[in-house]
């Protein structure tokens, strides 16, 4: 994937839309606090700094999720991925990330590239980074211990692959909910929103 | 557009009540029967009847089923953008569509609604999607962590030194040439008169600068060339000079006439330090002994005071005059009582928590019993005193051998003066003992640091031959205005005395 490049395949959304979950999952786990934040190393991309997680346990996870993720991305099956914030002790959920994908699902491999920059979609993801990590200043402090989840929806028909299993939609009742910007490859649709307990003072 | 009708329906009935001239004459059941006929079109429009209402009979519209659920109440001060994906057109189509059917009992078993109430609750379709997550050990944090935010967030005050935010100037406001100043740290040679002269000894000679008006003139020098000056010190009224030397004695000198008073010999080794307390003259000695001096008497050596047993390279009288204190390089730090307190030679109070050598002391003008002591190279902690219980409230090390301290009053901070290796100055918040600034300028170690009379300015005296003042607690034109009306004491105690 070269940035020479004007227009967009369906693999090249499926792996530009899996490069944005793989850093903006990295971007929460580290906004939030909910792996230390000096097992986070600094990278640039996107002309901008992240950090990304440098705890091997929590790598392969993400690596073995967005792997399967980029499939059903090209495969145009998945709909949401959801990042579930619980509490360690309650199970309670706290906090959920949602991401919808729209996939435009006449878009196959061998169809021509569609005309959208890469460029205009790494700033449009750009921006969509940066509300993640504005929103630390107004969710509510996840005072306990937390544990997280990916949930990623699918259609129905789908084969369920190897140690792959099927769950609830883990919703919090009685949440807030702010909705963050939008991007899109023309190819995958993806609005971002997080939800998250309302606390009693609020 | 009924009613017009009806108008017209009127107007109509009642031409044809009326008699009409040119028409052929109408029988009068003729006339009977049309007007009749008029009447029953005007009931079939009478406006109390509507088509609305002939169908409300027959069916209750239906409620909107379930509001939906997810529009968000607060959107957390930004502003609200609705997305209009394809699913919620399916539903706002369907909700439509449905509105106009009848409804019955059946209905709510439907698949449909079914379809719909699993998207407003669930927010997918059962029947649409699976939710499928990564199976095997969930990813917890390390045990025992917790999140540091916490930190962040829990904190209800805001520290006092982000609070008041002010300008603090970092670069030196001048900087003076001070050639052959000795670069001893155990001397102490600057201070600065209340009337705003700033006396320095250069090896063997005082210079005075004028601070208000810039001129320098030099007050005296040693008869022997090998001879130094180890100690100056002002009295509080700034018009004599109390010269401490080291060939052992302690002169003292009227500024205004440039005249030597007085030359008093008690000590055995050079004089490193000097404190006044209205006419005692404090001096410590490399001998480790202090000894009293009253300037109006010829027996001028009144008391010693010994409790060192290295050279005295601190000393301060606390601002009410009540204790002394002083720091040798034996790491001590002695708290005397005032000589009609108590007139045995033991100190109040013996801190030896230093590792190194303690010159830099200084008491805190607004909390009578706080005294500030920083060690040197081998110590470099800041450390406060409590003088009333003996007890150590803070410390802090510094990375830095300390020089010097001074209270600033004006923003309530401390002002530390650094040796090896960092060469600066520091101010201090006090008494978090959070950073505020670092002066940086000085190529060598700062020796002496002294505040000026009205406080705005420190004074740095360094080991690169220069003496920087640095303008960086200058107060508010406003606040100190107020300060200004406060009447001045002028009154002499020495200058009654003396003669």
């Amino acid at each position: 994937m070269t940035s020479t490049l004007k227009g967009i395949t369906l693999k090249g959304s499926a792996e530009m839309v899996a490069e944005f979950f793989s850093f903006g999952i990295n971007s929460i786990l580290y906004q939030r606090g909910i792996y230390p934040p000096e097992t986070f190393s600094r990278v640039t991309h996107y002309d901008m700094s992240l950090q990304l997680t440098t705890d091997p346990k929590l790598k392969n996870y993400l690596t073995n999720v967005v792997t399967q993720l980029k499939e059903w991305l090209f495969e145009c099956t998945v709909q949401k991925l959801v990042l579930v914030i619980t509490c360690l002790e309650t199970n309670e959920v706290l906090e959920r990330w949602q991401f919808d994908i729209e996939c435009d699902k006449s878009a196959k491999e061998s169809s021509a590239p569609r005309e959208k920059s890469i460029k205009t979609i790494q700033d449009e993801i750009r921006s969509v980074i940066r509300q993640i990590t504005a929103t630390v200043t107004f969710l509510p402090l996840l005072e306990t211990p937390c544990a997280f989840d990916l949930l990623v929806y699918t259609d129905k028909d789908l084969v369920v692959p190897d140690k792959w299993e099927e769950s609830g939609p883990q919703i919090i009742d009685q949440s807030e909910e702010v909705r963050l910007r939008s991007f899109t490859t023309s190819i995958h649709k993806v609005n971002s929103m997080v939800a998250y307990k309302k606390t009693d003072s609020a | 557009m009924a009613q017009f009708g009806f108008e017209n329906d009127i107007h109509s009935i009642l031409k044809l009540d009326m008699p009409i001239t040119n028409a052929p004459m109408m029988a009068r059941w003729q006339r009977k029967g049309s007007s009749s006929n008029a009447a029953a079109g005007l009931s079939s429009l009478s406006p109390g009847k509507s088509v609305n209402v002939s169908q409300s009979s027959s069916k209750t519209p239906s409620k909107t089923p379930g509001k939906n659920k997810k529009t968000p109440s607060k959107m957390g001060g930004d502003r609200f953008i609705p997305i209009r994906n394809s699913k919620q057109m399916d539903v706002a189509n369907f909700l439509l569509t449905k509105e106009n059917e009848p409804v019955d009992a059946n209905a709510t078993n439907s698949s449909e609604t079914q379809k719909f109430w699993s998207v407003s609750l669930n927010g997918y379709n059962i029947h649409d999607a699976k939710i499928l997550h990564l199976g095997g050990q969930p990813l917890n944090a390390p045990e025992g962590y917790q999140n540091n935010l916490k930190v962040l967030y829990s904190q209800v005050t805001t520290p006092v030194s982000l609070k008041k935010t002010r300008y603090i100037s970092l670069t030196a406001e001048k900087i003076l040439d001070a050639p052959d100043i000795r670069n001893d740290f155990y001397l102490n040679l600057l201070d600065w008169s209340s009337r705003n002269l700033l006396a320095v000894a250069l090896h063997n000679s005082v210079y005075l600068w004028d601070a208000t008006q810039g001129d320098v003139t030099m007050l005296m020098k040693m008869e022997q060339e090998e001879d130094y000056i180890c100690s100056l010190s002002w009295t509080k009224e700034g018009s004599y000079l109390a010269v401490g030397t080291s060939d052992c004695k302690v002169q003292l000198w009227d500024v205004e006439n440039q005249k030597r008073l007085r030359s008093m010999a008690s000590h055995t080794a050079r004089v490193s330090s000097l404190s006044w307390n209205d006419h005692v003259l404090s001096s410590g000695s490399r001998s480790g002994l202090i000894h009293h001096h009253d300037v109006r008497v010829a027996d001028h050596h009144i008391f010693t005071l010994s409790g060192h047993s290295q050279e005295v390279c601190g000393l301060k009288w606390s601002p009410d005059g009540r204790y002394l204190a002083s720091g040798g390089n034996d790491n001590l730090v002695n708290l005397w009582p005032r000589v009609s307190e108590g007139n045995s030679s033991e100190p109040l109070h013996r801190w030896s928590e230093h590792q190194g050598g303690v010159k830099a002391l200084a008491w805190c003008p607004w909390q009578s019993n706080i005294l500030a002591s920083g060690g040197g190279t081998s110590d470099r902690h800041i450390r406060i005193w409590n003088i009333n219980s003996g007890s150590c409230i803070s410390s802090l090390d510094t990375q830095s051998q300390i020089s010097s301290l001074v209270f600033a009053p004006n923003y309530k901070e401390l002002v530390s003066a650094h040796g090896y290796s960092h060469n600066n100055v520091v101010i201090w918040k006090y008494p978090s003992l959070t950073k505020v600034a670092e002066l940086n300028g000085h190529e060598n170690r700062v020796l002496n640091m002294i505040l000026s009379p009205d406080c705005s300015t420190a004074a740095t005296a360094a080991g690169d031959e220069t003496i920087r003042l640095w303008k960086s607690f200058e107060l508010d034109p406003i606040k100190k205005k107020t300060s200004e009306r406060k009447p001045k004491s002028t009154s002499s105690v020495i200058h009654q005395s003396i003669r």
